[in-house]
């Protein structure tokens, strides 16, 4: 038997449980395909030089036999699910119940939805078309201007506002008409105090500063605002920018969504009384394998494997609430709240986790401390991983005043690093570009290009 | 799997990602901007004098993997993070992170930028490139009495060696031949033609260059490595102009010998330096073995500057006389990590030479960059050369 001729038993046994998912098309596939979904994170994707550099770093690590994909699903309706060829039988029944399980959670998850709503349930299709759209600027204007583009909106591929809709607005070009006010005896009684103050002045309409508020969404700005940039490379930022809109949901629900892929494999496989007894056998091997917390000649691990993390927390909330409140959390939550909520400190204690503080090559456990451990879990998923930079205003000269918000990231930017994505920021915006954020004592310092 | 979407399906069938990897054609770019970069800091990058292996026509550049640069926090003093495993609070334990940053798998990992590529470069190219990038003027060949003849093709004649016989131009003559009315349809003698040569007087173009190094014992490992490095440009250089070229390498202290190419980078000696002995031994070479007007002679003197006090007057007259019969000579004043300013006993004898009007040059080198602005300095002060000659 092919795993193929389990696919729909799965899937009937899938929904039977409870699952709610839209139909997913599974295709085996070479594994140098299967790395190249994983440097692009998506099956066909804009050429960039910086997915070459990934991609050598995969080869090497796969050389060194560190990593291998089993799968890559791609939420959508329908969902595409591509399963690496080298998969036996017994690898493929548990992927394609882990898939499942990842359908489910995509279509069911308030932030996947949301996300999705926005930047449709094609996104497959739409990547395919940017690559498309990125390659004909290629032929028009050349690589080398392409890439100046690509340069910098890669750079600023995190730093969109997903609580802003895809197609989003530019803002309102005139300040809001100030409030009338309201007509009483004092107001009267004012008025006529004052015959001089003339009502035009009033009526005048003020234009709105740009942008009115500090804004978040550095790729959005740009692409809205950019003093002198050409059509297509707004609609390569845009292009970027959607593509983050899909990957957000990805990388804030990682734990919740590996661990509920994980949970539903394991329990699918339980109740496939169809399934051979050896594939079985093999497939929780490999099930033990993919959720093991510490790897198999160490001690200690630190970092945490989310695919062990959120198994054990799923597997814990549907013990003690049901199936049926699991499926609420999994409908409503992120992992900001998955994690602050369900990873208690009784089983905190008993998946041995702990906090650390690495200092001039010595590691130090820390006291346990439930909500500080949170938070060391949940630091680096902020803001989708980057600093928070913030457009300040853009002066009368068209120079670009971006502030990096410090206080809430705990310290100052990489200034080298900050440089060069200015540099890069710089040929697009094609007027001066500057930052503000601080160094090591703490002293404002700016940062610009050129 | 449906193929509605054109790039999912090919004409023939294949499968549209086994047609080309993508992540191979992102790496080929890559690989293509580092090779740019590297040609950007030429001089940078192949100055570091490990670089040059004897021989061989390439050289090997380590270069870093392209970061593509994204905002990122400073990196803090400390970190913290959540770990599984048995650990006690209090436990204190080797960070295996250090000193390699593991994790951050992230965005624009952390990891990354450890790999070092080795990227082989001809050394061709790179002069070609140097040329360009430094603006160097060609140089001049020496001409006048320092010329040799050659044979070279000019003309036709109706005689001449059978091997000589231009079935081309001989072709032409027949066809001229048979436009006229009643004429002779086949070839006749009256259509050959035959090359002719001639005897031509050309400028010489061979070079001879001297090297001279200084191994008493104040020149250091790498007082010498960077004269190495300079040393080798400035055959490169030179190689570019003249079709051949040949290279004396001569050492002294405080006597002088000739060494072979290999030899010459490995020599260290002791105790003082007396620069008329190697300047006299470089001469005697010269008169003894070359045809002085043949060659145009370079000379180039690589010390540390520190000349024997008594040797002043000797190294003067022996350098004043290699002058007159070089085309340029050169001194550099290796002294790795602090300049001088060829404040010294050599340095002072080069300048002199120069205040009198001979084709000289002296420049500094504190480090390796210093090796393409002494290049860049000998190569432009070598213009104009002395008239023909003179």
């Amino acid at each position: 038997m092919e795993w193929q001729d389990y696919t729909a038993r799965i899937e009937q046994l899938a929904r039977k449980s409870g699952l709610r998912f839209h139909p997913v098309e599974f295709e085996a596939v070479p594994d140098a395909f299967m790395m190249e979904v994983a440097v692009y994170g998506l099956p066909v994707r804009m050429p960039h030089w910086s997915f070459g550099v990934r991609y050598i770093y995969q080869l090497i690590q796969r050389h060194m036999g560190h990593s291998r994909l089993f799968e890559v699903v791609f939420p959508g309706n329908p969902g595409h699910a591509y399963l690496a060829a080298s998969n036996g039988l017994a690898e493929n029944v548990l992927v394609t119940a882990h898939v499942l399980g990842h359908a489910d959670f995509s279509r069911n998850n308030l932030l996947f939805q949301r996300c999705q709503g926005q930047v449709s349930e094609r996104i497959v299709e739409h990547a395919a078309q940017h690559a498309r759209q990125i390659q004909q600027a290629i032929d028009l204007h050349g690589l080398e201007r392409v890439e100046l583009v690509l340069d910098a909106a890669l750079a600023l591929e995190q730093h969109i506002d997903v609580d802003q809709p895809v197609r989003r607005a530019r803002y309102r070009e005139y300040a809001e008409p100030p409030k009338t006010l309201a007509d009483d005896a004092f107001r009267r009684r004012f008025a006529a105090l004052e015959p001089l103050t003339t009502e035009a002045g009033a009526r005048q309409r003020r234009r709105a500063p740009v942008p009115p508020h500090p804004e978040r969404d550095l790729l959005w700005f740009v692409a809205q605002y950019g003093p002198e940039l050409e059509s297509w490379e707004r609609d390569i930022f845009l292009a970027v920018r959607e593509e983050s809109f899909y990957f957000y949901p990805v990388f804030a629900t990682q734990i919740m969504n590996e661990g509920w892929a994980s949970y539903w494999h394991a329990r699918l496989l339980r109740e496939a009384d169809f399934i051979p007894q050896q594939a079985y056998v093999d497939a929780i091997k490999c099930h033990s394998d993919v959720v093991r917390p510490v790897a198999a000649d160490q001690q200690i691990a630190l970092a945490l494997n989310p695919y062990h993390l959120g198994f054990a927390i799923w597997e814990r909330i549907v013990a003690a609430e049901g199936l049926e409140a699991a499926c609420t959390i999994r409908a409503e939550d992120d992992d900001f709240a998955f994690v602050r909520n369900h990873l208690t400190r009784e089983l905190a204690a008993e998946l041995e986790l702990f906090r650390y503080r690495a200092r001039d090559g010595r590691i130090k456990v820390l006291a346990q401390d439930i909500d500080a451990l949170h938070e060391a879990i949940l630091a680096p998923k902020y803001n989708f991983g980057a600093p928070t930079v913030l457009v300040e205003n853009v002066r009368v000269d068209g120079t670009l005043q971006l502030r990096h918000d410090h206080a809430v990231d705990g310290r100052g930017l990489d200034l080298e690093r900050g440089r060069k994505v200015l540099e890069y920021l710089y040929r697009i915006w094609r007027r001066p570009v500057r930052l503000s954020t601080v160094d090591a004592d703490g002293r404002t310092l700016e940062i610009s290009a050129p | 799997m449906t193929g509605t979407n054109d790039t999912q399906i090919s004409a023939d069938g294949a499968k549209w990602y086994e047609l080309f990897s993508r992540g191979a054609r992102d790496w080929l770019r890559h690989d293509e901007k580092v090779r740019e970069a590297v040609r950007r800091h030429l001089p940078q990058a192949v100055a570091g004098g490990e670089l040059i292996s004897g021989g061989a026509r390439t050289v090997r550049i380590p270069v870093r993997m392209l970061e593509h640069y994204r905002f990122r926090l400073r990196p803090a003093a400390q970190r913290q993070g959540a770990g599984q495993g048995q650990a006690k609070p209090g436990d204190v334990f080797d960070d295996p992170a250090r000193p390699r940053t593991a994790g951050g798998k992230g965005p624009g990992g952390e990891d990354e930028g450890e790999v070092q590529l080795l990227l082989e470069f001809k050394i061709d190219d790179i002069v070609e490139w140097l040329w360009e990038e430094m603006r160097l003027p060609n140089l001049t060949p020496r001409s006048g009495p320092s010329e040799e003849q050659e044979w070279t093709r000019q003309g036709w004649d109706r005689r001449g060696a059978r091997s000589r016989l231009d079935r081309r131009r001989s072709f032409k003559e027949l066809v001229k031949r048979r436009a006229a009315p009643g004429a002779v349809p086949t070839f006749t003698d009256e259509d050959l033609r035959y090359r002719q040569l001639a005897l031509r007087r050309r400028p010489a173009v061979r070079a001879l260059v001297f090297f001279m190094l200084d191994v008493s014992g104040s020149m250091s490992e790498r007082d010498r490595q960077l004269a190495k490095s300079f040393f080798f440009w400035t055959v490169q250089g030179l190689r570019r102009e003249y079709r051949a070229l040949e290279t004396v390498f001569v050492a002294h202290t405080t006597q002088a010998w000739e060494f072979t190419e290999p030899e010459f980078f490995q020599v260290s000696g002791t105790g003082g330096t007396v620069a008329s002995s190697g300047l006299r031994k470089v001469s005697e070479i010269l008169h003894e073995r070359f045809d002085l007007h043949s060659y145009n002679v370079y000379f180039f003197y690589a010390s540390d500057g520190d000349n024997a006090v008594t040797d002043a007057d000797a190294a003067r007259a022996a350098l004043a006389a290699l002058a007159g019969a070089a085309c340029f000579c050169g001194y550099v004043e290796v002294a790795a990590g602090l300049s001088r300013h060829l404040d010294t006993e050599t340095g002072r004898l080069f300048a002199d030479l120069a205040t009198v009007g001979a084709s000289v040059g002296s420049c500094a080198l504190a480090d390796f960059d210093d090796v393409w602005s002494a290049i860049r300095q000998f190569f432009t002060a070598q213009h104009p050369v002395r008239a023909p000659g003179g």
